[in-house]
């Protein structure tokens, strides 16, 4: 609340600079060759010396997704077709083998996450919480580069919690029996034509387990990056909590400005037993392509969550203000008795951005509830729809979904489209669903620019305002960054 | 302090203010009255900058500067501050986040030092109390479901904190309780000081009891039609605005 105006200030030397996170790392990097074929996922899984049940699994994938077709019909977006030849599926920065400590990891790295102020060293980390007095907890962070994990940090204080915190890669050797059971069972490698290429070609990503009854105690937060030109990144992120467990987990991600389209199609799974919970946080900043619709990235992701067990919950919460174009449907299955599912979404499309985003809540079990907020920003000749399911299984009995669904357009170019889906087949179910579109009002601008504030300033105090049911959401250390990018990616929208 | 010359304005065409003169020099309070749709508010508008408004003739001269050319926001910078007949709201902002944004957006465009959150607390608690307003008020969304009253307050509260130095009151006395009135007019009357002037736009000579103006104007069809002393206003509450060939009932 009180970041509201040093946000302000922040955006404005911020946005000077355009997108800041535009810049690449000169470094030496070990790429797969151009092309995908069944040698490339076998190059991939030899990298990353994988067991042969994982390696099947891909080569199953891989088939599979042959035979399948881009979803180009049904979701309100255009583009070119893409050309899956033509693209690198692996990009790793040289290392002799993955480095034990921050020391061993190439200075270059390090100075990309510092300019990117993601902090990897665990004691600035903690030099910075005991300054606040303990007000923010710590926050532990995977860096992934391109295709690979670079580091991870506080390990070893997770670990004696018996938690674990490492890439995916890594776990596969560390816990394959975890991975294994888990991996897939919530996104199948047939689910669609992205989550199918995601498995047959992913690199790296996350993987979290909170054992039973274990409250991890600090944010847990992953940060990808893509650096390598023509280079598509595909990570998947585990995240399983045991019954009782909690942990909330952030996302955040940038790529540097270039004139071609990078594809990212990753895929997150999560799954909670009975009365864990999963928070999950997503600050979504991948270069949106210039004024004109050059370049940009292409995110076409699928997140589902599984609340298998009773009194389980899992929470996403996402801020979207990158990418060319943003494919995403964050999805819960409420497989548990009284299990809970929430989406709080913020999409900014600004220029010529385009987003076809939304969540899917599958009803299953009883008294399974839902709450839907989403705030759709569009500015310039942007195109947004909000595209939501909401299905109630014949026996969800005493199941209920409250969906709230704003639009906020600026100029009179861009466009916001709602298209609810409700399927219900149990007749105890509510479901209720409310949807506005504004305009941010000429009356609203001049009370603002009338005490003090700057046209763009007033246009970010209002939509942050307009946000706030999202934002508040967040954990605090990501609501001040997500207030600065409302303001940074409606830059030039008004005036 | 603001020299306001044969101003002459047009919304859509129409021609709403038709040659205004008015001088407000430091230290003055100065009332105008007038019947509805005479342009009060519209002189309030053209005078803090609102888009919309063609200026075809005069010129606004404040502190030395050409007035009509700066932007809303620099104009409010050199102390302009315009407390609305209207109030806008604005969702999910909270009153003091808005308060302390403008407050600090001016303090920087003068080059001050910005308000940090405890000196902003202290000081917003100060005006808060001053003006008998609740904290609970402050963590609202700014004017979103506040009663007619409160907005108005509001706006003294808004005021208060930003010190200005020439503050356009539009109707804030209308909406007002009886002892409302007297808060928001000794809120007013804090402010007065010999390096501010004041410009208080009302129907009701009720207003001027608590905030004593030195000058009274009448605005009628675009143009100021007479200017007087405070006796001015209690003539005009007993014979109405006939005079200036105004019909009081339209
Ligand atoms: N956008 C507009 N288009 C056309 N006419 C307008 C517009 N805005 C204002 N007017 C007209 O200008 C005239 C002056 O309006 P203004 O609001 O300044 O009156 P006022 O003196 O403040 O009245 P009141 O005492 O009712 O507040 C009115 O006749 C009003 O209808
Ligand atoms: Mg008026």
């Amino acid at each position: 609340m009180a970041a509201t105006t040093e946000t302000v200030e922040q955006v404005r030397a911020v946005t000077e600079q355009k997108y800041k996170y535009g810049f690449t790392t000169d470094i030496e990097s070990d790429v797969a060759p151009k092309g995908l074929n069944e040698d490339t996922v076998r190059f991939i899984s030899a990298k990353k010396e994988e067991p042969e049940w994982l390696l099947e699994w891909r080569l199953k994938a891989f088939r599979a997704w042959q035979e399948m077709e881009e979803p180009h019909h049904w979701a309100k977006l255009s583009y070119p077709p893409i050309d899956y030849q033509d693209a690198h599926y692996y990009a790793a920065p040289k290392m002799k083998a993955r480095p034990k400590s921050l020391d061993e990891v190439d200075p270059e790295l390090l100075k990309t996450y510092e300019k990117l102020g993601i902090p990897l060293r665990e004691q600035e980390i903690l030099a910075g919480v005991e300054g606040s007095e303990g007000r923010s907890p710590a926050v532990a962070v995977d860096a992934v580069f391109d295709s690979v994990s670079v580091a991870t940090t506080f390990k070893a204080k997770l670990e004696e919690m018996g938690i674990i915190f490492c890439a995916i890669s890594e776990a596969v050797h560390k816990c394959p029996e975890l991975v294994q059971k888990y991996l897939g069972s919530v996104v199948p490698y047939t689910d669609n034509f992205y989550a199918t290429l995601n498995s047959a070609v992913f690199t790296d990503g996350s993987f979290v387990y909170i054992p039973k009854g274990v409250r991890c105690p600090m944010e847990l937060s992953t940060y990808f990056r893509i650096n390598q030109a023509n280079t598509g990144q595909f990570e998947r992120t585990l995240i399983i909590a045991d019954e009782g467990a909690y942990v909330s987990y952030l996302e955040g991600c940038t790529a540097p400005q270039r004139d071609e389209n990078q594809l990212h199609a990753a895929v997150v799974e999560l799954v909670t037993l009975d009365d864990a919970q999963i928070k999950y946080s997503t600050v979504q900043n991948w270069y949106p392509g210039n004024e004109e619709g050059v370049g940009g990235i292409y995110n076409f992701v699928t997140k589902r969550g599984a609340c298998r067990g009773k009194n389980s919950k899992i929470s996403w919460t996402q801020v979207e203000t990158g990418s060319a174009i943003t494919w995403k449907y964050p999805s819960c299955i409420l497989q548990g008795d009284n299990s809970v599912g929430e989406f709080y979404s913020v999409a900014i499309t600004n220029n010529l951005q385009q987003a076809d985003t939304g969540t899917k809540m599958i009803h299953i079990g009883k008294n399974t509830r839902s709450t839907i907020v989403s705030k759709g920003i569009s500015a310039g000749r942007a195109q947004q729809t909000y595209r939501g399911l909401v299905k109630i299984l014949p026996k969800a009995e005493g199941a209920r979904n409250h969906t709230q669904c704003d639009s906020l357009l600026i100029g009179d170019q861009c466009g916001a489209h709602t298209v609810p889906y409700i399927e219900s087949r149990n007749r105890t179910a509510r479901i209720e669903h409310e949807a506005t579109t504004a305009k941010i009002s000429e009356d609203q601008l001049f009370y603002c620019r009338q005490r003090g504030l700057s046209e763009e300033d007033a246009v970010s105090l209002i939509v942050n305002g307009f946000c706030k049911e999202v934002l508040k959401e967040l954990p605090m250390e990501f609501a001040v960054e997500a207030q600065k990018l409302v303001g940074i990616s409606l830059e030039g929208s008004v005036g | 302090m603001i020299e306001i010359k044969n101003l002459h304005a047009t919304v859509d065409g129409k021609e709403i203010l038709k040659g205004i003169n008015l001088t407000i020099r430091p230290g003055e309070v100065h009332a105008i009255m007038g019947p509805n749709g005479s342009g009060k508010s519209t002189l309030s508008y053209v005078l803090a900058g609102r888009e919309g408004y063609e200026i075809t003739k005069g010129s606004v001269v404040y502190f030395g500067q050409d007035l009509l050319a700066m932007e809303p926001e620099e104009r409010a910078a050199a102390g302009v501050f315009l407390a609305f007949q209207y109030p806008v709201e604005i969702p999910g902002v909270a009153n003091t986040t808005f308060l302390k944004s403008a407050l600090n957006a001016i303090r920087k465009q003068r080059g001050e030092q910005e308000l940090d959150a405890m000196q902003f607390l202290k000081l917003v608690r100060e005006k808060t109390k001053s003006l008998n307003m609740t904290d609970e008020m402050l963590k609202r969304a700014v004017n979103v479901g506040f009663s007619g009253g409160e907005k108005k307050r509001n706006e003294t509260l808004q005021m208060a904190v930003l010190q200005p130095r020439f503050a356009i009151l539009d109707e804030t006395d209308s909406g007002l309780d009886i002892d409302a009135l007297k808060i928001v007019a000794e809120g007013v009357n804090a402010l007065r000081s010999p390096e501010r002037a004041m410009l208080v736009i009302t129907h009701y000579q009720r207003l001027l009891d608590y905030i004593v103006p030195d000058y009274v104007h009448v605005l009628a069809h675009g143009k100021i039609q007479r200017s007087g002393g405070k006796e001015l206003a209690l003539e005009l509450e007993k014979n109405g605005y006939a005079e200036f060939g105004v019909n009081e009932a339209a």
